[in-house]
């Protein structure tokens, strides 16, 4: 009863409150923000279904409870005359408020227990994603196929820090989202790449931690077509906010295209990677990387950030051999919170990014890295 | 030991003294309770500053980064520092003068299990003004975001940690000894005030699991420093021991928490209304019980980590069977009220919100022991609307309540009714818009630990500041109240103070003197 009579009350104030400060609430955008959402697959629904069984039992339970409570705090008064009885005991009572709710609670698990292993069935797959959390993007690989890509915000840091309006998709957009097809079973091989993440698509009930060095796995199938935008929920550092989830669902014929502009897209890239690349090239894909995935630690004036992140301006590496530069790119720092570039950036963007910390906030190694230098680093070792 | 105990008017020195060199259990409780309302300022001012950048979606106020260090020291600074201290007062302060003790059993042991904590959290707090900033990984520091990516101040948090520990543990060790050895003849064990049961079972638990965390620091800080891979799945560790072995503590801190607010609200409700506590016994045995279990239950802090469905099972259903001994719990208090002649001065306004809100935030726990639903509530808003409605409307409630109803017997002033009441419904009202709205923010999808949110959640979110701010004022007013009743308030005499107390410490003088029960009085 107070819980719905509170929520009822915090609706009200909620919608006004959103009046003054939007100038625009409607009712129903209101209330959709109230509940777990149902979502589109099988495991979803499950949650939805005994996370309403939970809520109903619980709010009767509360009526009861707080009803006669709040009976005794009015008729029991002492200002009304009341006067104190002085039982302390009675074993009927106390043996029935113990057996009572431990009945309740078996019949309550029995759902409990066939909604989890609706969770757990994982078996006969047709598609498998690996998906790998990294500080702060996803990355997809569909398996056997040999297509994989990064999946980053897009939102711009001048929307976030307010320098420019808010986009009607705020934190809810990615640079390329992974694609799924409909009425298909995907199953999901989640694993971490540096902390751990946590992998969450509300509408598909699939919440998994990303976890580096484990692998765990969850599963999907929904007819329903459409974009569904979910979150990283495991603190994984000072993008944990900024890495969300976005899963578009597609009709069978349009993700068979999709994955075969995939395939070709890979293709192409793999016989260009002997191109050479002139100094001012790589200097302007290198800003754009290095801005992307390098600046939220070394900070876009290569300064770093003093006792955590070391500075790459004047820095022994960036202006030593382009072997150790490569090296710590490449392969990553071990024991540090350097990563592995490898599977992360293709070879052209490691160039690229390499060159530009040689050449660029007055680092002057006037050198060139070549894509194909990045490769036969990779095919030494 | 004739002499009463140093005032200003001995001069500086003396006083300054009398506070560091205490062995007198009265001082040392009033040492914890201040440094604890302290602490809860400064956890407050912490959240203060969460609740303003969440004010509205985008980066206002401050960075990411130093957002995570406000919800890392917010959460460590209010169970460490605030929470568990306030108790660790509250005990100092009254099981002595509840069981007829003249003093703790281990007093000089007691003066360094308070004075080593200023420092554990002068450590801590420092590492916010050190190069690479606070700890940012979360009050419950997960490796390997706290091994391999956190920043150097790590090492000061953990020999923090270690510092906390020990404290808790030798006041824990006190508490034991205290309540086993020192009970006035005729004060056997099913006679003891509640207050003082929790307390008991509560410094079992500390024992247990204190030692536990100081493993699980150490251990981080063999692989920070030097070169073990405990937690390093490179190295051949595991991540997930980490989260094992925090949760064994955990799970048993939580308790550790809200056991003595149990036996606070357990004290109160029969004063008020003038009955006897009903079902002492099935109190008693439901607190053994629920510290039990929290033993057991730990893994349900991993639903989503991928554990194998049996333990998922075995987690999912031990942790619904603690709703049993919680709601005796809970029916005893209510039918403590029943027919009673019921008074609302302001601790019991405390204690019955404790009740109903405490209860509320059982419900949303029995909720989220749902594995399966878990998989959605799980490290989003909804969870912390939860550990909210129990940690604050459970612990802060209680401790709250048991300041104003013990503070009349303490300094021998009554405290301003009108402002505590008035304290009281800022705070409710205030916490109930704070919390509330964030359980739909969380079913809505909102993600705990989150800088910034989607504009989908812009409501809620402000509604939560306000209300959030609303409930940081009453604190104010709650200092205030309480320093104005030290040294304005009305002088009692009475030893009883409120009509229906019962109990050793409402036998003594009021206000307590500085030494009690130095010959053991008779319980029959």
């Amino acid at each position: 009863m107070l819980k719905r009579a509170q929520a009822l009350f915090l609706r009200s104030l909620g919608a006004l409150l959103a009046l003054a400060a939007v100038g625009k609430a409607n009712a129903e955008s209101a209330a959709s923000q109230l509940n777990m959402p149902q979502g589109v697959t099988e495991v979803s629904q499950a949650a939805y279904d005994i996370h309403m069984i939970m809520m109903w039992i619980c709010t009767v339970i509360g009526i009861a409870v707080f009803g006669f409570m709040f009976y005794v705090m009015y008729a029991h008064r002492k200002s009304r005359g009341a006067v104190a009885e002085n039982f302390h005991e009675n074993l009927l009572v106390e043996l029935l408020w113990t057996i009572v709710p431990a009945i309740i609670l078996i019949v309550m698990a029995i759902p409990a227990t066939t909604a989890l292993l609706k969770v757990y069935d994982t078996e006969n797959a047709d598609i498998d994603i690996k998906v790998t959390g990294y500080q702060w993007k996803w990355q997809y690989e569909y398996l056997g196929e040999g297509v994989k890509f990064m999946s980053e915000l897009r939102t711009s840091q001048d929307e976030i820090y307010g320098r420019e309006p808010k986009g009607e998709h705020y934190l809810r957009e990615v640079t390329e989202p992974l694609v799924i097809p409909a009425g298909k079973k995907v199953r999901f091989l989640i694993t971490g790449n540096d902390v751990i993440h946590s992998w969450w698509v509300p509408d598909f009930g699939v919440k998994r931690d990303a976890v580096p060095g484990l692998f765990t796995s969850a599963w999907a199938k929904t007819d329903k077509v459409g974009t569904y935008v979910g979150e990283c929920t495991e603190l994984c550092g000072k993008g944990h906010a900024f890495m969300p989830v976005v899963v578009e669902v597609k009709e069978q014929e349009e993700y068979d295209q999709w994955l075969a502009a995939k395939k070709q897209e890979a293709a192409e890239y793999a016989s260009t990677i002997g191109k050479q690349w002139s100094f001012d090239e790589l200097m302007a894909k290198g800003e754009e990387v290095y801005n992307r995935s390098c600046a939220g630690c070394h900070a876009v004036n290569g300064e770093g950030i003093p006792g955590v992140f070391p500075a790459l301006k004047d820095s022994a590496i960036a202006l030593g051999p382009v072997e150790e530069h490569l090296r710590v790119v490449v392969d990553g720092v071990s024991g540090t919170a350097m990563q592995a570039f490898a599977d992360q950036l293709s070879e052209a963007d490691i160039a690229a990014v390499i060159h530009y910390e040689r050449n660029a906030w007055g680092n002057d190694m006037g050198d060139i890295t070549q894509p194909v230098d990045v490769l036969n680093y990779k095919q030494g070792k | 030991m004739a002499h009463g105990p140093a005032t200003l008017a001995d001069g500086w020195v003396k006083y300054a003294s009398r506070w560091i060199f205490t062995t007198n259990h009265k001082d040392i409780g009033t040492l914890y309770l201040w440094f604890s309302f302290a602490m809860f300022i400064l956890g407050g001012a912490f959240a203060m500053i969460i609740r303003a950048e969440l004010f509205q979606p985008g980066m206002q106020l401050i960075e990411p980064e130093f957002f995570n260090q406000m919800t890392t020291m917010h959460g460590l600074v209010m169970v460490f520092g605030a929470i568990m201290p306030a108790f660790v007062g509250l005990a100092n302060w009254l099981i002595p003068m509840m069981i007829g003790a003249p003093d703790m059993a281990l007093p000089r042991m007691n003066n360094l299990s308070f004075w080593i904590l200023p420092f554990a959290f002068a450590i801590l707090v420092a590492t916010l003004f050190m190069e690479g900033g606070g700890p940012n990984f979360g009050w419950t520091f997960y490796a390997p975001l706290s091994t391999t990516y956190a920043p150097d101040t790590v090492n000061y948090f953990i020999f923090g940690v270690h510092i906390m520990g020990a404290s808790s543990i030798m006041g824990s060790i006190n508490i034991i000894a205290t309540v086993m050895n020192m009970r006035a003849p005729g004060m056997t064990y099913m006679k003891m005030p509640l207050f003082v049961w929790t307390w008991l079972i509560t410094a079992f638990l500390l024992v247990a699991v204190m030692p536990v965390l100081a493993g699980a620091v150490t251990m981080m800080l063999m692989d920070i420093n030097f070169g073990t891979s405990f937690f390093d799945a490179a190295g051949g560790g595991d991540p997930v021991l980490f989260q094992h072995v925090f949760w064994f503590f955990g799970h048993p801190e939580v308790y550790i928490i809200i056991l003595p607010a149990f036996g606070v609200v357990s004290q109160i409700i029969p004063t008020f209304s003038r009955k006897p506590l009903f079902g002492y016994s099935s109190m008693v045995y439901a607190t053994a019980s629920i510290a039990f279990m929290s033993f057991i239950v730990w893994a349900h802090h991993m639903f989503t980590v991928g554990m194998p469905i049996a333990g998922e099972l075995y987690f999912m259903y031990a942790t619904m069977l603690i709703a049993v001994p919680t709601g005796v719990k809970v029916f005893n208090w209510i039918t403590t009220m029943y027919k009673g002649a019921l008074t609302y001065e302001t601790p019991m306004l405390f204690s019955i919100a404790f009740v109903i809100l405490f209860t509320f935030g059982g419900f949303t726990g029995l909720m989220l022991s749902i594995a399966a639903a878990d998989m959605q509530y799980h490290d989003t808003y909804f969870v912390v609307a939860h550990f909210h409605y129990v940690m604050v409307a459970g612990a802060v409630f209680s401790g709250t309540a048991a300041v104003y109803y013990w503070l009349p017997k303490w300094c021998g002033k009554m405290y301003d009714e009108t402002m505590g009441k008035v304290q009281f419904w800022i705070a409710f009202i205030g916490f109930n818009i704070a919390f509330m709205p964030q359980h739909f923010l969380g079913l809505a999808g909102m993600p705990r630990r989150y800088a910034d949110y989607g504009l989908q959640f812009a409501d809620w979110n402000m509604v939560s500041s306000i209300g959030a701010f609303m409930y940081g004022a009453a604190q104010i007013l709650f200092l205030f109240n309480v320093i104005r009743t030290i040294t304005h308030g009305k002088p009692v005499n009475d030893p009883q103070v409120w009509e229906g107390a019962e109990g050793l410490e409402w036998t003594v003088d009021t206000p307590a003197p500085y030494h009690t029960f130095e010959k053991p009085p008779e319980v029959k």
